[in-house]
């Protein structure tokens, strides 16, 4: 196909408009689709970077894409910070650490999208670390604490019970 | 042998920046000014009055505290972003001496750590920032997840919070249009690329950075060396188009980068575009060892100091654009001389 404007190269650019219904095509060569401004986008060059895409123009592509499902049906709003789950819709941005938290159930699959993972392997920060691992050392205490006391283990009961004291008294430092 | 010094010429900065937030503090957005004060205070506390040598070299600025122009100055430097400059009443920054690490405080993220080095130095820029990010966290608990790593502000940043990035300088690949497929390539493996300088498609001086876009599921060296192996093959590709375009037209490409030197020697007015293009061919001629007697430094320097804000600053006052363009030209006709 030629183009439609000079009727002499090749056309490798095609353009279709619709505006208020109305269909309209255009199949154009490079140079001359380079000189029409009436499309106002710059056809020719990917590497335009003032595109207005950012995190947000993703976001909202994203909430189209998975609809309904994924709304909450009434207002929740994080306990640390107070942010509800529209205002990140609204601007990209957690309110605090906890909002991971609490819009977790909207968050992953987001997160998914983004980074295509949801695991976490890199740095583990070390006093934070520490005191992460002492929580869940803690946690499974308490678990086995549990069964002991079910079985009537009382002996090692008790032995975990010093345990999980010491533990807790690490966490208060 | 056309090329002195492969690739560390092509990379004028390697930068590595950690995003990392105060646990049980409201990110930045969220704060009002006595409580942005206080993580001023404790991330400041945190470097400037630890134990370690590191923190002599450091000052804290209050960005309220600077006027306009030096803030700005500040941003042209890369030193702080435009993010923080527009919300400077609760922002502020940890400087070292040499003005090349900065710790932006109540940016996006509480902290936000910064590392540039000059040259391919992707690693030892992570490994100085990775020292520091274990020095603020003596003191400062950070927000933390076992599945999902540092938590920050915006999803984007989650897990690593490392962004790791290269300044390249590209004339050849640029002139040649394959600076497309460079960047349609960089998109593919996860990475991002854009202009350094203007806006729009129009990347004035060449010069553009390429940083990692993914910071979850991969650890910091995977992500710092996936920059640095397709940061290699860019700069194969712009060393091979370079050579290709020497063996065709040897002469004119002296010629131009010649006659380039000669309208930044003796101009009178220099507009910041036509400046960072002519500069970018002296720079390759510099890089081809095509000019001898000129120091890539002077350049890097003036990379900074033609830059709007710095300028002004430079001369201490207030310019319009004509004014502008005259004295960075003569800045330019100085330090060249």
């Amino acid at each position: 196909m030629l183009c439609q404007n000079c009727n002499q190269r090749e056309a490798n650019v095609h353009i279709t408009k619709i505006i208020n219904g109305v269909k309209q095509e255009l199949h154009l060569c490079e140079e001359c689709a380079r000189e029409n401004n009436e499309f106002n986008i710059d056809i020719m060059n990917p590497f335009n970077f003032a595109s207005p895409m950012s995190f947000q123009n993703i976001l909202e592509g994203f909430f189209e894409m998975m609809g309904s499902p994924y709304q909450i049906p009434e207002p929740v709003t994080c306990p640390v910070c107070h942010q509800s789950f529209d205002d990140f819709k609204r601007t990209g941005k957690m309110g605090c650490a906890n909002c991971y938290r609490t819009f977790n159930a909207e968050i992953t699959p987001i997160i998914k999208r983004v980074h295509g993972n949801i695991q976490h392997t890199g740095k583990v920060p070390k006093r934070t670390g520490g005191i992460l691992k002492i929580k869940r050392d803690i946690e499974r205490l308490k678990e086995e604490l549990r069964v002991a006391v079910m079985n009537e283990e009382y002996e090692k009961a008790a032995k975990l019970r010093d345990q999980i004291k010491e533990l807790e008294s690490k966490l208060d430092k | 042998m056309l090329f002195k010094n492969h690739g560390s010429d092509i990379v004028l900065t390697s930068r590595i920046r950690l995003a990392r937030n105060i646990d049980g503090v409201p990110f930045p957005q969220k704060l009002n000014q006595d409580e942005a004060n206080k993580v001023i205070k404790d991330v400041a506390d945190s470097v400037l009055n630890s134990n370690s040598a590191i923190a002599h070299e450091f000052r804290l600025i209050k960005l309220r505290e600077l006027k306009p122009l030096e803030r700005l100055s500040m941003v042209e430097k890369h030193l702080i972003s435009m993010d923080i400059v527009n919300e400077y009443q609760r922002g502020a920054v940890l400087l070292n001496r040499e003005e090349n690490v900065s710790i932006m405080i109540n940016e996006e993220d509480h902290i936000r750590l910064q590392v540039i080095y000059p040259g391919f130095k992707v690693k030892d820029a992570y490994d100085y920032a990775n020292k520091l990010d274990d020095l603020i966290e003596e003191k400062v608990q950070y927000a933390y997840d076992a599945k999902l790593g540092y938590l920050t502000s915006c999803p984007t940043n989650v897990g690593t919070g490392i962004r790791a990035s290269v300044m390249l300088h590209l004339p050849a690949l640029t002139l040649t249009k394959n600076i497309n497929n460079v960047f349609n390539t960089v998109v593919q493996v996860g990475m991002t690329m854009r202009g350094i300088y203007g806006e729009g498609s129009n990347a004035m001086g060449n010069i553009y950075q390429i940083s990692n876009q993914v910071t979850l599921g991969l650890t910091e060296d995977e992500i710092i060396n996936n920059l640095i192996a397709v940061t290699k093959k860019i700069i194969d590709q712009e060393i091979k188009t370079r050579e290709m375009l020497f063996e065709k037209q040897a002469a004119e490409i002296e010629d131009d980068i010649y006659r380039s030197l000669g309208l930044l020697k003796y101009s009178r007015m220099l507009s910041t575009q036509e400046c960072l293009n002519l500069m970018s061919k002296v720079r390759l001629g510099i890089e081809m060892g095509i000019i001898k007697d000129i120091d890539v430094k002077k350049l890097n320097d003036l990379l900074v100091n033609v830059q709007p804000a710095t300028l002004q600053l430079i001369e201490g006052r207030d310019l319009d654009t004509k004014e502008r363009d005259i004295i960075r030209a003569k800045i330019v006709r100085e330090t060249l001389r």
